[in-house]
Order: structure tokens, then C-alpha cells, then sequence
């Protein structure tokens, strides 16, 4: 399971907050607090600084880079922001995201080869998302098709087939759910990844629908998740979850996080 | 005895019953009840007192989904009869749409079923909607209100092109807007001079009511 700390996200009022007045010290402390506790990646955002997004998020890069090594996700919709921040990641990144949109596809994909990248494919085209089961297992096969074209192995594509809050659709959950079932069975050896607070929306008791739902994607073949790692009961449950599907050699993780205090 | 069903209806939308509503309905009005005061002195305190529950925080956006369907069905059945009357039955016309380069619809869609459930009539142009549809929509119709959705940071200076848009086509007094989503402050709507913001389908009915009663005073 490839875990992505979530938490550098200028849509979060502290992070834009400390991005704006370059608080170098805060973000960091978000940074060795998500590596601390299992983070495989960083994702990095600064989207909300619009056109100053690259100078932001060059900044954010350095200011992260100082303190660990941790590879990072690069978090933005525009393929402009991406080439300019790229060549300043010290391993190969990860990149968020591109779509069916041929505009992002046509940004990233050659940058995500020359530096060897991950890359996560969402769910939607220009001008909609995937929303059933089928929508979503169909773009991901057009998604697929148009990275390994480029020259991406099967390996780096980490598919999100997108969560929709259940509150306002009783079925939404359950079809991305489907989704992630039958895309890792139709492409095997392609990733799964998706955010998990989405899902939450609207409803009461959100972090327990939160980290339930992280163990249903989990059983359903799901393979990297964007989380807060610092969540204690939400690493938790993963940990244990993962260990059950069989996804936990001798459950050596799962004791070991324990030992380390991450398991509560 | 018509108390009683009329408390009975308001019941039936709190609980989001759409069957119970349906048949209190038909019973008002099997009974004599007129339209109109089933519609208000039945139906639309129910809805009221939901929005009231959602924005203190004791109902879920669920909750408030299933007293919007109650309502509608319930209006439904209504409005033969309160047509018949030959009054005006909207409360006014609503024209509503996500911005460009935006494809987010579920905000939008929540908030159009408030406000059919609160008796407006809504057209809804959908999603990534381009200024010059929405400038001829407002053009072609005769609608109170535009309300548009952005729910990402990036598309939020779409929603300023809108009202650049809608100025500049010499339309600007023909129609009210507002504007929600996720990134949207009170101090943006302000900025790229809309008239009303609302941070969720509730605060949005109210301001639509409140901007459309300031509009005919």
C-alpha cells in the first residue's frame, strides 16, 4: 500500500496561510509529522495561490526537500505549473493528476517520462465525471491506453476512480467501490489511488465513515490511498486492514507500526 | 380537523416522507382545503423548519435531500389546483449553472432541488457553462435570479469572467446573482460584485427569497 500524506494543501486555510507568509517552519513541521508516521509521499499543493501557484509551490518543494527525503506528489491541474516545479524534485515524483482532457494529457505524460514519474489518472473526461461503476471503468481504460501509449509503464498509472459524498447519492460510494474492483482485475498490474474525505461529506461522524470506507476500497483491491497519515485510528484501521486481505507477509507491518505506537 | 392535516403534512416533509406528504395532500384538498394555504400553511413551514435543523447543524445533508423530494412530489400534486386559480405559482424564476472549466454538478444539483422544493422554477444550463451561454440565457429569458457553482480554487476567476460577461452585454440590471461553492467567500462574491452569496442549499433559498422581495419593494 503506497500511503500519500494529504496535508501540504493550500485548499487547507493553515497551509495557505503559512505558503502566503512562507512559514517555513510550520510547513515543515507538516511534513516530518506525515513521514513520521508512514507516508510513503508528500503531496505538495499550492493551486489556491492561482497565478502564483509555480512561485508557491517552487517555495513549498525547497521548504519540504530541507527536511525530508520522502519522494513528492506534485498537485496541480495545470501542465504549466508541473514543467516549471519538475526539475526541482530531488526523487522521482509523483504527479496529480491528469484526465481524459487533452490538454493535461499532452502537458504531462512526455514530463512524467523524462523523469520517470508516477502519474494518477482521474476518472473524468473535459466535460464530465465518471459517476457509475461502468463510466468510471471505461475512462479508466482510455486513461490507460493513452499513458502506456506514451511511453509510461503500467506500473507508474495509479488510477482514482473519484469519491462522491454518499450523502447526496446513497449509490456513489458502492460504484467507485465496483470500480476499483474491476479496473485492478481488467489491468493487471495498474494502481488504484484515491482521497477518502469526500466521501464523508454532509454527514456526521465523518472520520469513522472515513477510515470504514479506506477498509472497504482496501478489501476491494485498492493499492494507494492520499490520507492523513497522522490520523492515528485512520492508519490504524489500514494497517489491520491490509493485514487481513492478505497483504501483510507474516503481519509484519501491522506489528511493527504497532511497536512503533502507530497502531491504536 | 384541517389543522390537524396541515400540522400533519409539515410533519411528513420534516420526516422527508414523500408518501405521507403525497396523501396528506389529497386529503387537504379532498376536504376543501384550498391550495394555496395547503402549500403554505402546510407544506412550506415543513421545509422551513429543515433548513432551519440543517443550518443548526441537528439535520445531514440526507435529510435535507428527502424533505426537498417530499416537497416536490407534494407541490406536484398541488399545482393543477393552484395553477387553476390563475395565479402566479412560482415564487420566481431561477436559471442556474456551474462555471467554466468546472464540472462539478452535486452542489448545484442540491441546491436546485431546494429550491423547487421552495416553489422556484429552475433551468439549469449544467456544468462547465461558458459566459456567452449564460449571457444569452439571461438575454433570451425573463429569469430573477442566476445562480452559478464553482467548487474548485482554479475555476473561481471563471465566476469573475461571468459577471464581466453579463456587464458587458448591458445585462446586469436585467438580473440578481449569486454565488457558492466550496472556495467561495462572502468577501469574493462581494469583490467580483455579485449580490448574494450562500455557503450551502439552505443559506441559498433564503437569499434568493430575500433578493427577489428586495427586487419588488
Amino acid at each position: 500500500m503506497m500511503v500519500i500524506g494529504e496535508k501540504i494543501n493550500s485548499s487547507r486555510k493553515r497551509i495557505a496561510e503559512a505558503i502566503a507568509a512562507r512559514d517555513r517552519e510550520s510547513v515543515q513541521r507538516e511534513a516530518k509529522a506525515q513521514r513520521d508516521a508512514g507516508a510513503d509521499y508528500l503531496d505538495v499543493n499550492a493551486a489556491a495561490f492561482l497565478e502564483k501557484e509555480a512561485e508557491c509551490l517552487r517555495w513549498v518543494i525547497e521548504t519540504v526537500q530541507e527536511v525530508t527525503d520522502l519522494p513528492l506528489c506534485l498537485d496541480s491541474p495545470d501542465p504549466a505549473v508541473i514543467r516549471q516545479v519538475v526539475p526541482l524534485v530531488k526523487k522521482p515524483p509523483m504527479i496529480n493528476s491528469v484526465t481524459l482532457d487533452r490538454s493535461r494529457l499532452e502537458g504531462i505524460l512526455p514530463l512524467a517520462r523524462d523523469y520517470q514519474a508516477r502519474v494518477i489518472g482521474l476518472c473524468q473526461t473535459n466535460d464530465r465525471m465518471g459517476k457509475t461503476a461502468a463510466q468510471k471503468v471505461e475512462i479508466a481504460g482510455s486513461l490507460i491506453e493513452k499513458i502506456t501509449a506514451s511511453g509510461i509503464g503500467l506500473d507508474a498509472i495509479y488510477i482514482d476512480p473519484l469519491v462522491f459524498p454518499v450523502a447526496a447519492d446513497t449509490n456513489s460510494a458502492c460504484a467507485t467501490l465496483d470500480a476499483i474492483e474491476t479496473i485492478m482485475k481488467q489491468h493487471p498490474g495498474v494502481h488504484t489511488v484515491c482521497g477518502l474525505t469526500n466521501v464523508s461529506h454532509g454527514l456526521p461522524g465523518r472520520k469513522l465513515v472515513n477510515r470504514t470506507y479506506l477498509v472497504e476500497a482496501v478489501a476491494r483491491g485498492l493499492d494507494a490511498v492520499i490520507l492523513d497519515p497522522t490520523d492515528p485510528q485512520l492508519y490504524s484501521a489500514m494497517r489491520a486492514a491490509l493485514m487481513l486481505m492478505g497483504k501483510d507477509s507474516f503481519c509484519l507491518q501491522y506489528i511493527k507500526a504497532f511497536r512503533k505506537g502507530l497502531v491504536e | 380537523m384541517s389543522e390537524d392535516i396541515l400540522k400533519r403534512l409539515t410533519q411528513a416533509v420534516m420526516d422527508g416522507n414523500e408518501k405521507d406528504a403525497v396523501r396528506f395532500c389529497r386529503e387537504a384538498m379532498e376536504r376543501g382545503l384550498p391550495a394555496r394555504s395547503v402549500l403554505e400553511n402546510g407544506l412550506l413551514p415543513g421545509i422551513r423548519k429543515v433548513g432551519e435543523l440543517f443550518s443548526a447543524g441537528e439535520y445531514y445533508l440526507p435529510e435535507l435531500l428527502i424533505s426537498g423530494m417530499a416537497m416536490q412530489a407534494a407541490v406536484a400534486e398541488l399545482e393543477p389546483l393552484l395553477n387553476a386559480g390563475g395565479a402566479k405559482t412560482s415564487v420566481g424564476k431561477y436559471l442556474i449553472g456551474t462555471v467554466k472549466g468546472d464540472i462539478h454538478d452535486i452542489g448545484k444539483n442540491i441546491v436546485m432541488m431546494m429550491l423547487k422544493g421552495n416553489g422556484w422554477e429552475v433551468t439549469d444550463l449544467g456544468v462547465d457553462v461558458p459566459p456567452e451561454e449564460i449571457c444569452r440565457a439571461i438575454a433570451e429569458g425573463d429569469y430573477d435570479i442566476f445562480g452559478m457553482s464553482a467548487l474548485l480554487t482554479v475555476t473561481m476567476p471563471a465566476a469573475d469572467e461571468t459577471v464581466q460577461a453579463i456587464v458587458k452585454a448591458g445585462l446586469r440590471d436585467k438580473i440578481k446573482i449569486m454565488i457558492g461553492g466550496a472556495p467561495i467567500t462572502r468577501e469574493f462574491a462581494a469583490k467580483i460584485g455579485a449580490d448574494g452569496y450562500a455557503k450551502d442549499a439552505f443559506e441559498a433559498v433564503n437569499k434568493a427569497l430575500d433578493l427577489i422581495n428586495r427586487t419588488q419593494q
